[in-house]
């Protein structure tokens, strides 16, 4: 390997003299090798970012070239992990090194030791070519399948062996001289390869009310949270990765907190998968990388989380990847950026955030795989813009790729309404694709219901506008219902206390019955204005306000049932 | 013997640039030596085969090109020992008291390693702190970092000397050590700081770091590392709980600034630093629990808003590091009411963690859900009371703007040396709440209206 000098050390990024490097090549810098990635080549000089705090390292150290991009190991193993931005296990590195993370650490990423039972579905003499399905492994409950890697040549199996195997042992031979193992590495800066893409056209079922009727998401769709600090967007996107209905998970902590991740760390193994009834990390890969970790591994961990999840996408499964966050990554662009001296653009981020923002984004989609499955990856990225404020470059950017906007609003928060989204500036593109769907599944009037709660919504903005300047008992009694049925959809239908064992979870049937007994209310109460009855015996309904209590009852169509009847009496009365 | 090097080429602000030397460590500590034997510590921030650039912490006044430097091959390391507590140091770790001086039992690095995300434990332990408006609705937990956003001029060193004299543990004797590091603070706010400490005893389970508004402002930059490599020592080498003050952050990230620019550095928003995040999250990361040990963390980072404006860099990156925030508030400062904690704002990120059956009581999160709600709305009727007068309101509206003022009065105002326990503000908060009917308290749940409501 090609051999050079350390020249100037400034914090994260250094520079090297005389090495023979490629770009993005990954490099081992110093006595102690840290590693690093080459990022910029100038005549006899070599810009290099390194994963690991820089303190010690003095001017002529040796520098090594490794011949290999930055790579994430690729293989059974990866569930249930804890990586950090270049995917070193954390946990591996707690049992060898201790509590704190000291420098020059390395461990492979997965267990060399274990043994994993392996199972042959294809057959000595069966045409391989990159993406052929040769095997199975069984992880967790979660069936891996051993596929031949993108970038091999096609020939034809020789040997095909079953059995008990570590992650590097040989499982197969091709004519072509190709050895097979379980595992494979993959550069994480460069997409998996896949036949096609598809359309969106399949919602990701969250559980969550506001998202699942007002701004659904799709299989393969990308959407944005941006919010302010002490929104809470920390607690929806945890929602969403507890219950979203995708097969497997990857929360990407990037720039986060420590003691959020420590609550992530403890909270997905004790939760139960409502589907298979095994805990939640056991088909969940996180990597960890917390704002005091080095920054330039910081950069790497949103590339190290979309490529495991491609990884699993290429067995047909839907992955769901949380990135937390974002702005956090542009920033680690823009530190390094201004320590390469770059001409920066709009508030110092590097001019190329948006092609990199788009590039990350577009790994998203729902995809006919290599091995003719169908998989898909939905990208759910946290936005945290400066002071709240959505002009800035890094969302705006993100604006212009994703198709979901979840905007989260500290107004509501402090009023403790949550999942705080504001449900007047969210938006979904994905509502018309994903209409015959729901028609199909859920209900025929689906959209018709999501429509009329959304009128009624921006109805109520309008009429608050109003009652600002003249107060509300000076309203009309039609306006007056209107307002209290908004009341209604926001309290029982938007609200949702994910701490509350039942109501974090509510399924598609049960949004829907919720928005059809408001709605049924609605209806009874214009009729009964219509034909006379006072607005405020309207108002006074009891039966109403109990539609609220479905939210924690496991039983709710009986409950709903009953209101539902119980209106109809208070109203003939 | 280390060598000596009389090269330097330029000296511009803090910095000072050192040519043709031999190859010098990354963040190395460096001393120079002026000619009439003063001696100045500094670090190195920038080295290569040319030229050695070195911030100086004592500021480059006085010093010229005929000043030697030399470069000491290690990192800035904090001498520790159990006897520090009940000191007084400089913001660089010297002893200021006139005691005697601190033999070490060891020395730490200054930066310190981030603790491995799998070996930290979840902050779960209720902190009484005594303050309602913290206890019930934006709860401290043990190993967690809540800084108090304040403003110039408004009480936030009263209210950290508070939390530190009343902060315990219920249920749990071990009281806490404090750890003050004071950044670029006056002198009158120092002695103030020290003299509550004297008075109260508690200067015995202290250690202070102080860095005065006419020390150097480079200086600054070391002493919160100075401050948590101390409390780390005891929290996870004495098993002992540390509550870390620091206060003022404003005054850090400006002396951060100040370096960048005599850096050259392109600069980030306001002309902070592009890494001030990065920066900033070394200094507030440093807190929480490790599995496996005793001891444990706790922050209280001081910053003052420029302007009081929480949008400025210095707020809105430290809510993105730091695990809620306490904000303080002009309006309730001018209407004469101490703690002026703004809740509405204000929150705590761990609050979930620490609170409930067990740990405070059943009715806590539903109870301070329902303040929340009503506070926020009544304070919004404020404005509409203002326009039409408050005769025209609905009896709701004037049951809840009633029930803003009302809290504010008796929930949000105590006095100075008013330790509440938990048990006596949520009943406070339950009075406040009577006033409500209770088909409007719709984030409590029946059962819990029935056994509480009074």
């Amino acid at each position: 390997m090609a051999k050079g000098t350390l020249h100037r050390i400034t914090g994260p990024v250094v520079i090297a003299k005389g090495l023979n490097a490629k770009m993005y090549e990954v490099v081992k810098v110093g006595n102690q090798t840290l590693m690093g990635e080459v990022i910029q080549i100038n005549g006899d000089k070599t810009t290099i970012q390194v994963y690991e705090d820089t303190s010690g390292l003095k001017p002529g150290e040796p520098v090594e070239t490794t011949g290999l991009p930055l790579s994430v190991e690729l293989g059974p193993g990866l569930l249930n992990s804890v990586y950090d931005g270049i995917q070193r296990p954390l946990a591996e590195l707690r049992k060898q090194e201790g509590d704190f993370i000291s420098r020059g650490m390395t461990a492979p990423a997965l267990d060399r030791k274990r043994k994993w039972e392996f199972k042959t579905t294809a057959k000595k003499g069966d045409d391989a070519k990159p993406g052929t399905i040769i095997g199975t492994v069984r992880e967790y409950d979660t069936e891996h399948a051993i596929t031949i890697p993108p970038n091999t040549k096609p020939g034809k199996i020789t040997e095909l062996k079953e059995g008990t195997y570590t992650v590097t042992d040989t499982v197969c031979k091709l004519d072509n001289g190709h050895e097979i193992s379980l595992m494979h590495r993959w550069p994480v800066r460069k997409a998996r390869d896949t036949q096609k893409k598809l359309l969106p056209n399949i919602p990701l079922i969250t559980g969550q009310r506001v998202f699942d009727a007002l701004f659904p998401i799709a299989k393969g769709g990308v959407a944005a949270i941006p919010g302010p600090f002490g929104s809470g967007k920390t607690v929806s996107q945890s929602q969403l990765a507890k219950w979203a209905d995708a097969n497997v998970i990857v929360y990407v902590g990037c720039g986060e907190r420590g003691n959020e991740m420590t609550e992530v760390l403890e909270e997905f193994p004790k939760l139960v998968d409502p589907r298979t009834e095994q805990p939640l990390m056991n088909r969940t890969v996180l990597v960890a990388n917390t704002s005091n970790m080095p920054v330039a591994a910081r950069e790497a961990s949103i590339y190290t989380g979309i490529t495991i999840s491609e990884y699993y996408r290429d067995m047909g499964y839907s992955v769901a990847l949380m990135a937390d966050s974002t702005s956090r990554w542009a920033e680690a662009m823009r530190e390094i950026s201004s320590r390469l001296q770059e001409m920066p653009g709009e508030e110092g981020y590097p001019s190329y955030l948006s092609t990199r923002l788009a590039d990350f984004y577009e790994r998203a989609g729902r995809t006919i795989t290599l091995s003719g499955k169908e998989g898909s990856i939905s990208v759910i990225g946290a936005v945290s813009p400066p002071g709240g404020d959505f002009s800035e470059p890094v969302t705006q950017n993100t604006l212009r790729v994703v198709k979901n906007f979840w905007a989260l609003d500290a107004k509501l928060a402090q009023r403790r309404h949550f999942p705080s989204i504001n449900w007047l500036t969210s938006y979904s593109l994905y509502l018309d694709t994903l209409e015959p769907w729901f028609k199909e599944n859920v209900a025929e009037d689906w959209r018709e219901s999501v429509n009329r709660m959304m009128s009624i919504l921006q109805e109520e903005d309008r009429l608050l506008e109003i009652v600002q300047l003249i107060g509300s008992d000076a309203l009309p009694d039609k306006e007056r219902i209107t307002l209290r049925i908004a009341r209604m959809i926001r309290e029982f239908l938007l609200q949702q206390n994910a701490f509350h064992p039942i109501d974090t979870y509510s399924e598609p049937k049960k949004t829907h019955m919720t928005m059809k007994t408001i709605l049924k209310y609605a209806d009874l109460a214009y009729a009964s204005l219509e034909a006379g009855m006072r607005a405020q015996k309207i108002l006074e309904i009891k039966a109403k306000d109990r539609i609220g209590e479905a939210k924690f009852e496991k039983n709710y169509e009986a409950l709903l049932k009953a209101i539902e009847k119980e209106m109809e009496r208070e109203f003939k009365a | 013997m280390e060598k000596e090097y009389k090269t330097i080429t330029k000296i511009a602000g803090p910095l000072v640039f050192v040519s043709k030397t031999e190859p010098i460590g990354y963040g190395d500590l460096v001393k120079i030596i002026m000619p009439e034997g003063e001696t100045k510590t500094g670090q190195v921030l920038d080295t290569s085969e040319d030229i050695v650039v070195v911030q100086v912490f004592e500021g480059t006044s006085g010093l010229d090109r005929d000043a030697r430097v030399k470069f000491l091959g290690e990192n800035i390391k904090l001498p520790v020992s159990e006897d520090m507590l009940g000191r007084i140091l400089d913001g660089a770790g010297k002893p200021i008291d006139n005691g005697p001086a601190i033999i070490p039992e060891d020395k730490l690095d200054i930066t310190g390693a981030a603790i491995n995300p799998t070996s930290r434990a979840s902050p779960e332990d209720f902190i009484q702190t005594g303050i309602s408006t913290i206890d019930l609705m934006n709860t401290l937990v043990r190993g967690q970092k809540l800084p108090i956003f304040s403003g110039s001029g408004l009480p936030h060193n009263e209210i950290a000397l508070q939390i530190a004299r009343q902060a315990k543990v219920t249920g749990k004797e071990s009281s806490f050590v404090v750890i003050f590091a004071a950044m670029g603070i006056t002198n009158e706010e120092a002695q103030r700081f020290v003299m509550d400490f004297e008075q109260t005893g508690a200067l015995k389970r202290s250690l202070v770091f102080l860095n005065l508004a006419d020390d150097p402002a480079v200086e600054r930059l070391i002493t919160p590392r100075m401050a948590l490599t101390a409390a780390e020592y005891f929290a996870f080498q004495k098993d002992m709980h540390v509550l870390v003050i620091m206060t003022d952050i404003t005054n850090y990230c400006e002396s951060l600034r100040e370096i960048g620019s005599a850096r050259e550095e392109i600069p980030g928003r306001r002309g902070y630093p592009g890494y001030m995040y990065t920066d900033l999250a070394t200094i507030y990361e440093r807190a929480g629990i490790v599995k496996g040990k005793k001891g444990s963390i706790t922050q209280l980072p001081i910053l003052t808003m420029i302007g009081d404006d929480i949008t400025h860099p210095i707020p809105d990156l430290t809510g993105y590091i730091t695990e809620g925030q306490i904000v303080l508030s002009r309006e309730l400062h001018r209407k004469n009411t101490y703690p002026p904690i703004d809740v509405l704002p204000s929150l705590s990120r761990l609050m979930n963690l620490g609170i409930g059956a067990g740990k405070t009581r059943e009715d806590h999160k539903q109870v301070s859900d329902q303040l929340y709600a009503n506070y926020a709305e009544g304070r919004d009727l404020r404005g509409l009371a203002a326009i039409v007068g408050e005769e025209s309101l609905s009896e709701r509206d004037k049951r809840l703007l009633k029930f803003a003022a009302e809290f504010e009065r008796r929930f949000v105002r105590q006095a100075r040396n008013e330790n509440r326990t938990i048990e006596g503000t949520l009943k406070t908060a339950w009075e406040l709440l009577s006033a409500i009917p209770e088909a409007e308290l719709i984030r409590i749940s029946p059962e819990i209206k029935k056994k509480y409501r009074p």
